[in-house]
């Protein structure tokens, strides 16, 4: 039986407070970038299928612009940081100064890119380091890489590892909302996916005896 | 009225398959390093559709084994059942498209060049069972939609920002 089947409820807390922890820091770091106060939603963390995590972040074809890290060091896995294309182009128009950016019109100048790809490089950053303090574990992250595309395209990505051992995946999500911003309800979705051997390291990490 | 002109559309999950006939269609959305190849009897109007995501079963750390994930278990499944559904294995022909590279690395790891990888897989195993590849779309790094109808053999693509278009 795979790990995930034999999860219980307390390690699923504990998934919980790090995306809590994790998120928070990075929300942060984004409402000091932007000058704006930004809201977050308590984490979920889920059990889901590859098909539900596809519709998690918007459905399998809804395009967005996502910045995907591998995590490396004493734990490995892999991170999402998801923008529906509006909040994108509501980012890189505040941190360009050029408020006639449009996420319409392509190719996109390499300014705008670079810009999104920072903004997932700090964010992420900070969503890790805590998530380092937090656990004493050594976790690195990649050279984040940007992509706006189908969410099916770039998600998949975050789970080789994972389909190699299940079928399921157990996600943490973390929702980020701008106060009355915008209409959608949804702006932007840290996504964690610890590779299947890290989660022992993880809860070890913190105390936490796994169940054999 | 307008009910019956629509064509009616199966949907493909990733590391999923299935098999369909006229009225129908079948799709399968998302397509990044994940290969999609339709197998099909044109005569006897029957097409089957994986969404592959890993080129080699051997892949598998677990005992249980999603046969339409891998490149090598899915090929064989789709082919058993659209035999038996009818399909003459001789008659057999396939389209494919994914496989592309959405995100542009600097690590090596093998996992970066997992699209290729499946397409690669994906042609060994039609070849190994005779059956000709008529038309492909297929690395690049953006993502694809893709639809087969099965009146028509006619493969529809759509790209982020690229359109669609018919193989």
């Amino acid at each position: 039986m795979s790990f995930i089947e034999k999860i219980i409820p307390l390690q699923l807390d504990i998934l919980k407070e790090i995306g809590n922890i994790g998120a928070g820091h990075a929300a942060t770091a984004l409402s000091a970038i932007l000058n704006r106060k930004i809201d977050m939603i308590v984490p979920n963390v889920r059990v889901v299928s590859f098909d539900e995590m596809m519709e998690m972040a918007g459905g399998a074809e809804q395009v967005v612009a996502s910045i995907f890290l591998r995590i490396v060091g004493d734990a490995s896995g892999s991170m999402f940081f998801i923008l529906s294309l509006p909040v994108a182009e509501y980012f890189i128009q505040q941190m360009t100064g050029d408020e006639t950016f449009s996420i319409d019109s392509t190719p996109y100048t390499d300014l705008a890119l670079s810009c999104l790809q920072e903004l997932g490089n700090i964010l992420s950053g900070s969503y890790l380091t805590s998530l380092s303090d937090f656990t004493q574990l050594n976790l690195y992250p990649s050279v984040p890489s940007l992509s706006i595309d189908m969410v099916g395209a770039t998600i998949s990505y975050g789970l080789l590892e994972l389909s190699q051992v299940s079928d399921t995946a157990i996600v943490i999500d973390t929702v980020l909302e701008k106060d009355q911003l915008f209409a959608e309800s949804i702006d932007g979705h840290f996504f964690l996916l610890p590779d299947p051997e890290s989660f022992d390291i993880i809860f070890s990490s913190l105390g936490v005896t796994t169940n054999d | 009225m307008t009910e019956l002109l629509q064509v009616k559309v199966v949907k493909v999950g990733i590391a999923d398959m299935n098999i369909v006939k006229p009225p129908y269609s079948i799709r399968t959305s998302g397509l990044g390093s994940c290969v999609g190849v339709v197998i099909y009897d044109e005569k006897k109007e029957i097409a089957g559709l994986a969404h592959v995501m890993l080129p080699d079963s051997s892949l598998a750390k677990s005992g249980h084994i999603n046969v339409a994930k891998f490149a090598d278990t899915a090929v064989k499944e789709l082919v058993q059942r659209l035999v038996k559904e009818g399909a003459r294995l001789i008659f057999l022909k396939a389209k494919m498209a994914g496989g592309a590279q959405i995100f542009q690395f600097a690590s090596r790891g093998d996992f970066m060049r997992i699209g290729p990888r499946n397409v690669e897989a994906v042609r060994k195993e039609l070849a190994d069972l005779h059956i000709h590849v008529v038309a492909e779309d297929v690395g690049g790094n953006s993502g694809r939609t893709i639809e087969f109808n099965s009146k028509d053999c006619m493969l529809n693509i759509r790209t982020v920002n690229k359109g669609t278009k018919n193989i």
